[in-house]
């Protein structure tokens, strides 16, 4: 692995480490990281000793991103802030039990698919299957 | 918490005291009608129903004026500032500038939350598409507590399309929050009901069987709920036909059943209920109509802040 991209290397922002294997591109779409004005690496396919191999993403950003698709894609991943060249938290994120603003509606009969409503909250409904209910209609979707 | 302001978009809104405080009012009217008359003198109900209804729309402006209060709105969209496609949370800002309460029927599941976010009054779900239709369920809970005074230790029995009987999933989800239930499915083996409607009643630990012949379970029923299958869910006219008439409950059926036993029924009806049992005492469907309009009274009463005349 290339040094300059080690959690060390960064002074103000996150690292999204331990992202199973061939996950790190859509969670790089997912979050929008290419529509925000900051540095991101998106590092595949890293050597890791407890997953074999890994992704990574690194942000050069103090702002807040809204990470609770992390949980929803790979629940496991760990997400480290840093600032001032210091890990200063680490979190690891879950499947969430409500997700805001993620997931649409698949169900044609729901409001939300009439009417430009935003932030739609989903519940989960169904661990396993990753499945959450829309709050308008309770129609299971997932993501 | 109190009622006052709330809105019902689907039954679990309210807690089963909450519930039972609307039930115990509604069966106060029942008693003493007269007393209610000019509750709601100077309140206005706007009635918006975005897709045909005639029971539920009736009943709810009926409960308006039986209160003394007026109703305004309309039973066809196209009448309305929809057909020049004005948004529901439009509509929703500018009704309740014009009406203390609002009761809404709408194709599109979700509608009646969506308008409760932007109109600042109380807003009634009078159905939202397949999925919620909680004064339904109210008019159900009244009818049973009416009957039977309470909802312990009793056996109800739902036949029928119970696949999309929306009234049925309500009901059996509400009635799964008491205790000491028990529940008989008797369905078709393509119209059974959902698994997520029988995961409530298995999560709140209520015994139920599942099966295709009402004849034989009728005999241990305290509410045989019955419900009609619905032409537009059907591709097929020939399947529609056969499903149709897959039970049919005669005067023969009914001498198989307890003398308490009461049939209840959302309404219309089709074929599933012979006009002849209409004379049977236990046949209460058409009384549970007049439920839902007392119901609807209650409900209007508490969301209003309403108080019942003085002494009462």
């Amino acid at each position: 692995m290339n040094t300059s991209l080690n959690v060390s290397s960064l002074y103000d922002g996150i690292v999204i480490d331990h992202i199973t294997q061939g996950h790190g591109y859509k969670i790089f779409q997912q979050l929008g990281l290419d529509k925000i004005d900051a540095a991101v690496v998106l590092i595949r396919n890293v050597k890791s000793s407890k997953m074999g191999r890994k992704d990574l993403i690194k942000v050069e950003t103090t702002e807040e991103l809204n990470l609770d698709v992390l949980g929803l894609i790979d629940p496991g991943i760990t997400v480290n802030y840093i600032r001032n060249g210091e890990k200063v938290r680490k979190i690891k994120m879950e499947l969430p039990q409500k997700v805001k603003g993620i997931l649409t509606c698949k169900n044609p009969r729901c409001i939300t698919n009439q009417e430009a409503i935003k932030d739609i909250t989903f519940r989960l409904v169904d661990p396993v299957r990753k499945e959450y209910a829309c709050e308008y209609c309770d129609v299971r979707t997932s993501l | 918490m109190t009622l006052k302001g709330r809105s019902l978009i689907e039954p679990s809104d309210f807690s089963l005291n909450e519930i039972e405080e609307i039930l115990r009012l509604a069966d106060r009217i029942i008693q003493e009608p007269h007393l209610y008359s000019e509750v709601c003198k100077g309140k206005v109900l706007a009635s918006l129903f975005y897709e045909p209804s005639t029971r539920t729309r009736f009943s709810f402006d009926a409960a308006m004026y039986r209160l003394g209060g007026q109703v305004l709105g309309f039973s066809d969209p196209s009448t309305s500032s929809t057909a020049k496609g004005e948004t529901v949370a439009d509509s929703a800002r500018t009704i309740a500038q014009y009406s203390d309460i609002i009761a809404v029927r709408h194709p599109k599941e979700g509608t009646a939350l969506h308008m409760s976010r932007y109109a600042d009054i109380p807003v009634i779900n009078a159905g939202d598409g397949g999925h919620q239709h909680p004064t339904q369920t109210l008019t159900d809970l009244l009818t049973i507590h009416h009957y039977y005074g309470s909802f312990d230790g009793l056996t109800v029995g739902v036949c029928g399309d119970l696949k999309f009987g929306r009234t049925v999933h309500s009901l059996i989800t509400c009635l799964s929050r008491y205790s000491n239930m028990r529940f008989v499915f008797i369905s078709p083996e393509e119209l059974k009901i959902p698994k997520y409607v029988k995961e409530k009643a298995e999560d709140a630990g209520i015994p139920y069987i599942e099966t295709t012949d009402l004849e034989s379970c009728i005999g241990q029923l305290d509410i045989l709920y019955m419900t009609r299958v619905q032409r537009e869910r059907f591709v097929s006219e020939e399947e529609y036909l056969r499903l149709r008439d897959f039970y049919i409950l005669t005067k023969e059926k009914m001498e198989r059943a307890k003398e308490k036993m009461i049939v209840m029924h959302p309404l219309p009806r089709v074929n599933e209920i012979a006009v002849e049992v209409d004379d049977d005492p236990r046949a209460v469907y058409f009384h549970q109509v007049k439920f839902g309009m007392y119901v609807r009274m209650a409900l209007i009463m508490k969301l209003l802040g309403l108080e019942a005349p003085q002494g009462r």
